[in-house]
């Protein structure tokens, strides 16, 4: 499904020309296979798959943002983000990485998408806003909305990096003042691939990139579009903190005896158990550790909806009604007390009629026998 | 709004809303009912009639000698099921976040492991008890859809919360959603069915054997 960028190399002769052995290429592909929990042999696969592949272009926009998104790429280690820029795509226009600015680097993407179009991958990190007529973000003159739209069109599939594209994250969060949207809301006709989290793991994104370019095809996605080579299994399932879930000891608190020997976070609120992510498998920062590790529970980042979905420190089968998505026991004894009074008033008044009915069927009834006395 | 959101959020509150005004309408509704006097002369003195309900509760609570033999299996798969579900319900770590959740107290627990074991015990008791109803006349006579929705929206707990925590069939979120929102059913449902014998069952056996102790029996 993927071309080749314009009048351009592919991966395998961009390699030679840079003076890669073909043997240090493979063990760049085994390491990036064994961070997608694939198999070594796989990785001889995708060498060879990738050997032959066409280098495609790529376009990088970016919308309503943080840059967390593209800090974290920079921070990849298999494979690093110089050898995907320089050896497996062509990034030929990304604003914040870019050393043209202005007009220049307008023109370079312009061209980018005349010259690959319907070939070239176009990656978009931020939400894209469409209140004020989508004022709220423009670059060159051209608000987000419009510029995604003109892009989407030559696009042979679209990278959604971080949960800002992907599901509309913290900008889409009530009360959504900028009126944005996912890209999935905007673009209809394209093949979508979601790499959500907050920012998603670096190893996730060029993995994910890899693959496309290794397979030309978009890889299997879950039900939010996301890899599910990465977004397969909750953060819970592979947690290193599972068996004292199971043991049932949980820490109650930051600082208490529980936490200090590593105990289950869930009543702390950790998101793990509802929250699809590599986190627990690849971690952070070069295999370092992940949030949990840390000692703080998963904020369930990657999913749709995370920053409206109440406290992050309240357990997930905690109630949780009104706009803080949190409730307190007070607020709990207000609403059950109230209840318990309008029921009591009910079941006082249901006596009353009861026994006023009983009263009058007995008067009744003593009425028709004094007459039949009579 | 997702499916969790919604089962831990407004069809929760709803769910506790009814069954706290239903629970009281009906306790007060009952209490207040009028009730014959009884002219008869007291054959016990006051504290005679108030020891007769107390020794009731604790009586009708156990097997009577004579039929032991008839009833006492019916007995014991009966107190099991309920301390298999006493045990889930309040000792598993998860629940008592919930309850902590919205009482503010929370308690030590057992380990997950274990409450998983009594969870598939209780399952089977509840088995074998719908296989007694079902299969002795007298009882399958006696039920009616209230005796059978209580015992499949209690089940349908179990199921739903055994399936959450093993992850089968769906994923976690689903599973837990669809946990609270069967507890949510089972409160709409608590006040208006068979499953309020968890208020009646002990003032009941206490207001009969007072009764009769001020009749001079003794039960």
């Amino acid at each position: 499904m993927l071309h080749g960028h314009h009048g351009e190399l592919t991966v395998g002769e961009m390699l030679r020309r840079h003076g890669i052995s073909r043997r240090s290429f493979i063990k760049f592909c085994t390491a990036a296979a064994s961070a997608m929990a694939l198999p070594p042999s796989v990785g001889l696969a995708m060498a060879e798959q990738l050997r032959q592949a066409p280098r495609p272009s790529v376009v990088y926009l970016s919308f309503q943002e943080c840059t967390g998104c593209l800090e974290s790429l920079t921070r990849s280690f298999a494979p690093t983000i110089e050898n995907l820029i320089f050896n497996i795509i062509s990034l030929d226009y990304d604003d914040t990485l870019m050393a043209a600015a202005g007009e220049a680097a307008e023109s370079a993407r312009t061209k980018a998408m005349q010259d690959n179009f319907g070939k070239y991958v176009l990656i978009v990190d931020g939400s894209v806003p469409t209140g004020a007529g989508g004022a709220y973000c423009t670059a060159g003159g051209r608000s987000a909305v419009d510029t995604l739209r003109e892009a989407a069109k030559g696009a042979a599939a679209i990278v959604c990096v971080g949960t800002c594209s992907s599901f509309g994250g913290i900008p889409f969060a009530d009360p959504n003042p900028t009126g944005a949207w996912p890209v999935t809301a905007i673009v209809g006709d394209k093949p979508i691939i979601n790499v959500s989290g907050c920012p998603p793991i670096p190893e996730v994104i060029t993995g994910t990139l890899l693959q496309l370019v290794a397979t030309g095809k978009v890889p299997d996605l879950d039900e939010h579009r996301r890899p599910k080579v990465f977004f397969g299994n909750t953060i819970h399932d592979r947690c290193y903190r599972r068996p004292f879930y199971d043991q049932g000891k949980f820490a109650k608190s930051f600082d208490d005896e529980g936490a200090r020997n590593g105990w289950c976070l869930y009543e702390l609120g950790c998101k793990g158990p509802t929250t699809y992510n590599a986190c627990a498998t690849l971690k952070w920062n070069g295999g370092t550790s992940f949030p949990i590790e840390s000692g703080h529970g998963c904020l369930g980042c990657s999913e749709p909806g995370f920053w409206d979905k109440g406290s992050f420190y309240a357990a997930q089968s905690a109630a949780a009604w009104g706009k803080a998505g949190e409730v307190s026991p007070r607020q709990v004894l207000e609403v059950t007390a109230t209840a318990a009074a309008a029921g009591a008033v009910i079941g006082a008044a249901s006596a009353g009629v009861s026994r006023l009915r009983q009263h009058r069927s007995e008067q009744h009834g003593i009425g028709r026998e004094s007459k039949g006395d009579e | 709004m997702d499916l969790l959101s919604l089962a831990r959020g407004p069809a929760l509150k709803v769910a506790l809303v009814v069954f706290c005004l239903g629970v009281t309408w009906r306790i007060v509704g009952f209490t207040l009912l009028r009730v014959h006097r009884d002219l008869n002369k007291p054959r016990a003195s006051i504290a005679k009639f108030l020891a007769g309900g107390l020794i009731t509760v604790g009586s009708r609570s156990w097997p009577h000698q004579e039929f032991i033999g008839r009833t006492g299996a019916g007995e014991a798969l009966g107190y099991s099921y309920h301390l298999g579900l006493f045990a889930v319900v309040l000792l598993f770590g998860p629940h008592i976040a919930f309850l902590g959740s919205l009482f503010g107290v929370t308690w030590p627990g057992l380990p997950s492991s274990l409450i998983t074991v009594i969870s598939v015990l209780t399952l089977t008791l509840f088995l074998a008890v719908l296989f007694r109803r079902v299969t002795n006349p007298v009882m399958r006579m006696l039920s009616n859809f209230d005796d059978y929705f209580s015992w499949f929206i209690t089940m349908l707990v179990i199921v739903t919360g055994l399936a959450a925590t093993a992850h089968i069939g769906a994923p976690y979120q689903t599973l837990l959603a669809l946990h609270i929102l069967s507890v949510d059913v089972l409160l709409l449902w608590f006040p208006f069915g068979k499953l309020m014998h968890a208020f009646y069952i002990f003032p009941s056996r206490a207001i009969n054997g007072a009764i009769l102790a001020r009749k001079g029996a003794t039960s």
